[in-house]
């Protein structure tokens, strides 16, 4: 995306901070500069608004689902959420503080599922590798992590108990460049912007 | 000492030096305290989260400091007094993971012992053990990087010993076993203490090899430094609370340190030259 931008705008430097949407709030209110912020749930961009750290309203410029992660192979043969409750599989989760984490038991709940994971992971990515490295045999991730990740393999789960996942986007009160910060906002919404992310597996709004 | 002493002794700008290099360390803490919110602390201490995740670190943390007495204690005593090949290698290898970064030797250890990992897998294929994800995962985390500083600390107390007792009693016809119970360890208890207790400190802190290697489950593994980073993005008062709590422990054991830490251990023996 940021290669892409440079060319529509080359005297813009970006550069990127990559954490957990938690990590990232918690940051920000404790005054890290930054320009520009999206988060992987309105929630947690809320406490942002709420905080008086936003200069614009948010945008949502992409949505996720959630998808049944399994190692490649699909080993355990895990077929419906039902499944992860099952004794014999290792299931790792997202820590509830994070919006994956929030995200997953709204699933699990929604599908009267009751799962005892074993280790609460503190963002999406662990959750990814544990299973990738064969550690654990399944867990709950977005669409768009099994679709980059050559070493899983994606389970759908039924739309109806699916979430949406809605990612905002802002500009920040403090930003130093408010400019290019609302020229990248508006790229993420534009024609280019939007096909990049559909083919990284996000649906677009 | 009277105060000219004391300035003759150290001349005035290594002084104030050294009052910035003590603000520097106190900053943060005074810091931390003063943005605890202690009226809720009680509320936050109580909390079933906050006593688990207390209550699994003084478990495994204890758990971490023996196995470090027990299986450090004949590493010092072999570097120490053997000259062998390949010793500084092997001292190296043993405190490594003093100076490797903690989520490194977490990485490390889940190559090694995770259930595909180079020993892990037989582990698994041989014993159906799996170790990441259970609390033995925790102590084996902690007692990875503590124990290091048991062996440094006992090794060194070893060095400094005088070896002409050794040698009496060898000559006197001890076996080595008995010179080390009746001769060596009571001359390093107090070393042995010291290494022992910031093996402990080290353990209790431990936080990266845990949650990378262990992983996060309260009750299970989620010790309080991991209950600590999870709570600063949810609620960070209730994180400070729990920050204050390890920084009190850490406090209480450097204090009654003192003088153990900061101060040559002494050969004290029973008989007198």
């Amino acid at each position: 995306m940021a290669e892409r931008f440079t060319t529509v705008a080359p005297d813009v430097d970006i550069t990127f901070n990559f954490a957990g949407s938690s990590t990232l709030v918690a940051q920000l209110l404790e005054g890290a500069p930054a320009d520009v912020v999206a988060t992987a749930d309105l929630v947690h961009m809320e406490r942002l608004a709420d905080a008086s750290l936003l200069a614009s309203r948010p945008a949502v410029f992409a949505t996720n689902t959630a998808v049944i992660a399994v190692e490649k192979g699909n080993p355990f043969s895990v077929r419906t959420l039902a499944d992860l409750a099952r004794g014999d599989i290792k299931v790792v989760l997202c820590a509830p503080e994070v919006p994956c984490g929030t995200y997953a038991r709204q699933i699990l709940d929604k599908a009267r599922v009751t799962l005892t994971p074993r280790s609460f992971e503190e963002n999406v990515k662990a959750v990814v590798t544990k299973i990738s490295l064969g550690e654990a045999d399944a867990g709950i991730v977005y669409a768009t992590d099994t679709a980059s990740s050559a070493a899983l393999d994606a389970l759908d789960i039924d739309p109806a108990l699916n979430i949406e996942a809605e990612y905002p986007v802002a500009v920040l009160k403090d930003a130093t460049n408010g400019t290019a910060a609302r020229a990248f906002i508006a790229f993420l919404a534009s024609t280019e912007g939007r096909s990049i992310l559909a083919s990284h597996g996000f649906g677009t709004p | 000492m009277t105060r000219r002493t004391a300035s003759r002794q150290v001349p005035r700008l290594a002084v104030a030096v050294a009052v910035v290099t003590v603000m520097f360390f106190a900053l943060p803490l005074v810091g931390m305290a003063w943005r605890t919110p202690w009226s809720s602390a009680v509320e936050y201490l109580t909390s079933d989260r906050t006593l688990t995740a207390l209550r699994l670190s003084l478990w495994s943390s204890m758990w971490a400091a023996m196995l470090s007495v027990a299986f450090g204690t004949p590493l010092a005593w072999l570097l120490a007094r053997v000259d062998f090949r390949g010793r500084n290698v092997v001292r190296a290898l043993a405190t490594l993971s003093m100076v490797l970064p903690p989520v490194v030797g977490g990485v490390a250890l889940f190559f090694a012992l995770g259930r595909r990992g180079l020993v892990g897998q037989y582990l698994d294929r041989w014993f159906d053990v799996q170790l990441p994800f259970t609390t033995t995962a925790v102590v084996i985390a902690q007692a990875f990087v503590a124990m290091p500083f048991f062996v440094v600390t006992v090794e060194a107390a070893l060095h400094q010993l005088d070896p002409r007792h050794e040698d009496a009693a060898r000559t006197l016809g001890a076996s080595p076993w008995m010179i080390f119970f009746r001769v060596v360890l009571p001359a390093i208890k107090p070393a042995m203490t010291a290494g022992l207790v910031l093996a402990w400190a080290r353990a209790l802190g431990e936080f990266g090899a845990t949650m990378t290697f262990a992983g996060n489950f309260p009750g299970t593994t989620q010790t309080l430094p991991l209950a600590v980073y999870l709570s600063l993005e949810s609620n960070p008062e209730e994180a400070l609370v729990q920050s204050m709590v390890l920084v009190a422990i850490s406090l209480a054991v450097l204090i009654g340190l003192r003088d153990r830490w900061l101060t040559r251990p002494t050969v004290t023996s029973g008989s007198q030259t």
